[in-house]
């Protein structure tokens, strides 16, 4: 199986190197032709493993592939573990990333408009993206695969990098690279921690290999380190690793570069900044479920911070204008639910949400880049409307989004959600009670914000202005059959996975269960109990306030945005202005922007400069260095008044000096 | 059992195809660049045989030479090298086969007299980093600064007379302390051998003294804050072969002289002063990484990013000390020494290939400020993947060796103490904003200005210098276990040798290192 796993990462890396040094050579289509033949053949190894892993009792490999380094008799590895989880993830990731492969040949066909005349930047355009997005692919895969620490923070870091790259595509936009550049730096911030737990789990286990820690994790579950008073080991390197899924996967107050990040070209949003590289945190955390389980001081930040970002980067969605924004808060708050799920230990959740919502939220941006396709690359869904008679494919296939991510029932973000809410009204720890009801309430939101988008865009009145609207058809093939394939799952994954996923304890193979949670904090176990199949749990849920909520937000939003809409088309903005403080509030995004703007870089660049003026300049320079150099040059400027080259001032001298010591001598 | 002298074939041809391109003089400007870069090819070849001749199982030193140099003072031309050194002369050789493509066509004013310098250059260092015998070493050390004083005051920039004096004044201050070391340990110890050195018994008043002459000569060197303002000087004002062997090689130096003289000579000095260098270490990495955000001129940013990176070499070396005392660390000593070898290695190419780029730009538009770029991505593709591919190993990006220093010495230093591994990950962000700050405003965004607009991407010589050296730092990131291996044996005795009290026996109950066990007692001469 070694080879298989081996093909499976390295095909895209292969793609991505092809085409990124040889794609002036091979040209446009012989760069995506690589990079989609390397990914799809990965995609399709990635689902005959996860067909074995489901169907034929395949074995979890824990294998190394080689030793990257021996120091001190411990040794760094590169090497795989491929278990259910992963198997899960290698599948979600690689088909996520095939769909937006065949999307980007229609998205991207015309790049070179993005570029001004004459930049060498803009001649390969399309196949350096192609090659990113393969590299991209390839980091990820890493990052999954992984069987130790060290090879986890380099796909961390190396997702990082690429996004970098991605978000800064169109470098010439001054926009572009302030984001690319802001999301390093923030992630970067993540990664800071992260290293720290790795650092600790180093220290204290001694190794950096997830089977042996994981083994040697109940041992150490009491140890106390000396820090802050005396805080439980586990706690500091949960938390500590914790950090970097903060930045990863966009949690408050790390979460700011995410929206920035719509910079990018949109087939990004949809692969890096939805489906993948943003729930490298989600999936972290579930794979070190068995040291989260022995922390609760853990457990409850996760989740508090989870639910504050699930609820409150929701209603940041609501006053956004722009298409690709008004996903990405999405987006935001959709993570803060797989994140509270993480903390309610209902992993499985947290991971099956992370499924069905790679599929509906790539979908949704996917759906949004087609529209921006036919708007000519404007964004603004006050200038859209009425899309849908131009465009039905993307109209349903959003519209099939759109209810996912709500979670209609039956759509596979209605399981999905609906068991996260379940798990998180189960939870005993420091916290539940704040985010069950951030997370009840956040369904609204998510209502709101999803149908107001929907209607805006794809109901009423066309706002667009006549040149536009004469030129609005439905987007090519490549872009419509990703569409549709991702609607497939977006309705169907739930149904058919929830049964094995939470119920059955699918993930638990043999004797290795890569999630593994405490007999006290098995808040699914209600949910398991009372499972009566997938028809029952929708009719169940029919009563339900989250229901309640979730199609009052749906009515509402077709009341407002639709109906009245259609009467009178400044309602919207005339909501905005009734919001007062609270949409200013909003618009600012809480102020994290001006806050990290004002004060964390520009005090980081004052203190340098102060540093460098104050500290190397005027101190250790000219204090220091020049001013030992001056002060030789002053004494000997003194000494020299001595020298005077005068007969009788040399006689005089003498004649003192004689006497003086006469007196001295005498008088002793 | 004859053994071919191989040190000294390395430390001479150089030195010898150094003068005869000084004596073919500048009548033909290509002869004597290809003489140049035969000899330095050459002896990068002849230092490969070093490394596959190598015996990794033994800290023993290896092609050892000795021959009596003085005798009325004891005084032996004697080299040789183990684990420690070996890499160092490796990169020293490899490194220098740039410095001399990147002058090829640039240096115009007596290219002869320029490569000559190099060249000399590199048989000195290598005699720095071989030599056995303290007064060689000395010797050695003290010639290095002459090329070096050259090649800045005479092909430097407009400021070059006060750099260079300063460079001069700030090393050779230190060196001298040095010297008076070493004397009095010739006469303790009735030799000037580096190993005798290793092995004498020493009180904590002496110790202390040599620890900190020592210090001045080596701190001075590395350079490790707050004697760190030659260094952007030097920088800003050298020709871009000046600053790759400044950054590359002449830095690594004080890093080894560390290894080599303090921690061995004077181990319970070293313990009782860690405190001290990891202070200073740390101030490097946070207080000059702050620094570095400030500077507007790039060589200057890349030179103070030098001295930040350089701070984990120090920090590796000296948290041996904090981890031994520390009885919860278990392991963890060797791990930082290591960490701090491969960061030398790793940002001698990182920091060459930094300064090769501002080179590459600064031939074209003459000038080294940021403020005066923007976009050249736009004009110079290549160039700018080259660019953001070394900023971002000079950020420390897993798969680059940027980061396998950096991640070990962290490692190690978590060991001792949370709170200094919490100041020196900061790096992961002060390092990324500075760097990536600086590629913001130069490689991308719109093009700037006409001169930006009519900048021609890499030619063949600098895509082959940038190429080589991407691929090293590469090499080294995906696979640093061959290098690891090869210092093992060396780092393992060297920490062993430091951690054991060197305190007479009327002292010993001072140690805070272990006490040596009676059998292994050291026989005084």
């Amino acid at each position: 199986m070694e080879n298989v796993y081996l093909t499976i990462v390295l095909a895209p890396l292969v793609g991505a190197i092809v085409a990124g040094f040889f794609g002036g050579r091979i040209g446009r289509v012989g760069a995506h032709s690589v990079t989609i033949a390397g990914v799809g053949l990965s995609t399709l190894l990635s689902l005959w493993v996860l067909g074995r892993f489901i169907w034929a009792e395949q074995a979890v490999f824990d294998g190394t592939v080689y030793t990257w380094l021996v120091s001190d008799g411990m040794r760094f590895e590169v090497g795989f573990l491929v278990d259910k989880l992963t198997a899960m993830m290698m599948a979600t990731v690689t088909f996520v990333s095939l769909m937006v492969h065949i999307y980007t040949i229609g998205y991207m066909a015309d790049d070179e408009h993005n570029w001004p005349e004459g930049a060498l930047t803009g001649r390969n355009s399309y196949q350096r993206f192609f090659s990113y997005i393969s590299l991209f692919t390839f980091s990820m895969l890493m990052l999954v695969m992984a069987n130790n620490f060290m090879q986890l923070f380099f796909g961390w870091e190396a997702v990082g990098l690429v996004s970098y790259l991605l978000i800064g595509f169109w470098s010439t936009r001054e926009s572009a690279i302030f984001a690319n550049l802001k999301a390093f730096l923030v992630n970067r911030v993540g990664d800071f921690g992260f290293l720290l737990g790795i650092a600790a789990v180093a220290m204290y286990f001694g190794t950096l290999d997830y089977a042996e820690v994981f083994a040697a994790a109940p041992g150490l579950a009491d140890t106390e380190v000396a820090l802050f008073g005396g805080i439980s080991l586990m706690t500091l390197i949960c938390v500590l690793l914790f950090i970097g899924a903060m930045g990863k996967s966009a949690q408050v107050p790390l979460h700011v570069w995410l929206p920035d990040s719509m910079e990018g070209p949109t087939p990004i949003s949809a692969l890096i900044h939805a489906a993948t590289m943003v729930t490298a945190g989600i999936f972290m955390v579930a794979r070190m479920s068995p040291l989260y389980e022995l922390s609760e001081a853990a457990l409850s930040f996760v989740l508090i911070i989870g639910a504050t970002t699930a609820f409150f980067m929701g209603l940041i969605g609501l006053v956004q204008n722009d298409i690709k924004r008004v996903v990405a808060y999405s987006t935001l708050s959709q993570l803060g639910y797989m994140i509270t799920a993480l903390g309610a230990s209902a992993y499985a959740a947290g991971v099956f949400h992370l499924m069905t919502h790679a599929f509906f939220k790539a979908l949704l941006f996917l759906a949004a880049g087609s529209v921006i396709i036919a708007m000519h690359h404007k964004q603004d869904i006050r200038e859209m409307g009425g899309m849908r008679k131009f465009m039905p494919i993307t109209w349903i296939t959003a519209l099939i989004g759109s209810l996912a991510l709500i979670g209609f029932p039956g759509f596979s973000g209605f399981f999905s959600k609906d068991a996260i809410i379940a798990a998180v009204n189960e939870t005993a720890i420091f916290g539940g009670g704040y985010a069950s009801v951030l997370l009840t309430l956040g369904v609204l939101v998510t209502a709101l914000y999803s149908f107001r988008m929907y209607f805006l865009v794809f109901h009423g009145k066309p706002r667009m202005d006549e040149h536009t609207r004469e030129h609005l058809h439905e987007t090519p093939w490549v872009v419509t059959v990703p569409l549709v394939m991702l609607a497939i799952p977006s309705l169907f994954i739930g149904w058919f996975a929830i049964e094995p996923m939470l119920i059955n304890d699918w993930f638990a193979s043999g004797d290795w269960s890569p999630i593994m949670v405490a007999p006290e904090h098995d808040t699914l176990a209600h949910l398991r109990e009372h499972w009566h199949g997938q028809s029952a749990f929708v009719m169940h849920a029919l009563g339900t306030p989250t229901l309640m909520l979730a199609l009052g937000g749906l009515v509402l939003a077709a009341l407002i945005w639709w109906v009245v809409a259609a009467r009178k088309p400044d309602i919207d903005a005339k909501l905005l202005a009734l919001g007062g403080p609270l949409t200013r509030l909003l618009q600012n995004k809480y102020g994290f922007d001006d806050f990290n703007q004002r004060f964390l870089a520009g005090g980081a660049q004052l203190l340098g400069q102060t540093f460098w003026s104050r500290g190397d300049r005027a101190l250790i320079d000219d204090g220091m260095v020049n001013g030992s150099a001056r002060s030789v040059g002053r004494m000997a400027g003194v000494l020299r008044l001595l020298q005077t080259g005068y007969l009788y001032h040399y006689a005089i001298a003498m004649i003192v000096g004689l006497v003086g010591l006469m007196t001295i001598f005498v008088t002793l | 059992m004859y053994q071919f002298p191989l040190l000294t074939l390395l430390i001479w041809l150089p030195i010898v195809g150094g003068i005869a391109v000084l004596a073919s003089g500048d009548r033909s400007a290509s002869t004597s660049k290809w003489t140049a870069l035969g000899f330095a090819v050459l002896t990068f070849v002849s230092s490969l045989w070093l490394w596959f001749g190598f015996d990794p199982g033994t800290a023993e030193m290896q092609f050892a030479e000795r021959v009596a140099w003085i005798p009325t003072f004891d005084v032996y031309y004697a080299l040789g090298v183990d684990g420690i050194s070996m890499p160092l002369i490796i990169l020293t050789t490899f490194i220098t086969i740039f410095v001399v493509i990147a002058g090829w066509e640039v240096i115009s004013y007596k290219p002869s007299q320029y490569m000559a310098a190099f060249l000399i250059m590199e048989g000195v260092m290598i005699g720095v980093f071989s030599a056995l015998d303290a007064v060689l070493f000395y010797v050695f050390w003290e010639a290095m600064l002459i090329p070096m004083f050259i090649i800045i005051g005479v092909w430097g920039g407009p400021n070059r007379v006060y750099a260079t004096i300063k460079f001069f004044i700030y090393t050779f201050f230190g060196s001298v302390f040095m010297l008076v070391a070493l004397i009095y340990m010739y006469f303790q110890a009735d030799s000037f051998s580096i190993l005798d050195f290793h092995g004498l018994e020493l009180g904590m008043t002496a110790q202390t003294l040599i620890f900190i002459a020592f210090l001045l000569a080596f701190a001075v060197k590395v350079p490790m804050f707050p004697v760190h303002t030659w260094l952007p000087d030097a920088h800003v004002e050298a020709p871009t072969g000046g600053s790759v062997v400044l950054a590359a090689i002449m830095l690594k130096i004080g890093g080894y002289g560390f290894l080599r003289f303090s921690m061995p000579i004077a181990p319970d000095a070293s313990a009782a002063l860690a405190w001290l260098i990891i202070a200073m270490s740390l101030i490097a990495v946070v207080y000059i990484g702050f620094v570095a955000l400030a500077q507007r001129d790039m060589k200057k940013l890349i030179a103070y990013s030098s001295i930040a990176h350089m701070g984990f070499v120090t920090l590796g070396f000296f948290i041996v000390f904090a981890i031994v005392q520390n009885s919860t660390a278990g392991a963890g000593a060797v791990m930082g020494v290591e960490g701090g070898m491969v960061q030398m290695i790793s940002h001698g190419f990182i920091s060459g290939a930094l300064f090769l780029c501002v080179g590459v730009l600064y031939d074209r538009v003459h000038s080294r400020e940021i403020a005066d770029y923007g976009g050249v991505v736009n004009t110079m593709p290549w160039f700018g993947a080259f660019f953001v591919y070394f900023a971002m190993a000079n950020s420390g990006l897993p798969g680059t060796s940027g980061f396998v220093g950096e991640f070990m010495v962290i490692l190690a230093t978590f060991r001792a103490n949370f709170w200094w591994a919490l100041l020196a990950a900061t790096t992961l962000i002060l390092a990324a904003a500075y760097t990536l700050w600086m590629i913001k405003r130069v490689v991308f965004g719109p093009v700037a200005n006409d001169k930006v607009a009519a900048l021609t991407d890499l030619n063949r010589r600098e895509a082959l210098n940038l190429g080589v050296l991407a691929a090293a730092v590469l090499a080294l990131g995906l696979w640093p276990a061959p290098l690891l291996e090869v210092m093992h044996t060396s780092v393992e005795h060297l920490v062993a040798q430091v951690t054991t009290c060197k305190l007479p026996a009327d002292e010993i109950g001072a140690c805070v290192l272990a006490r040596p066990e009676p059998l292994a007692t050291v026989v005084q001469p």
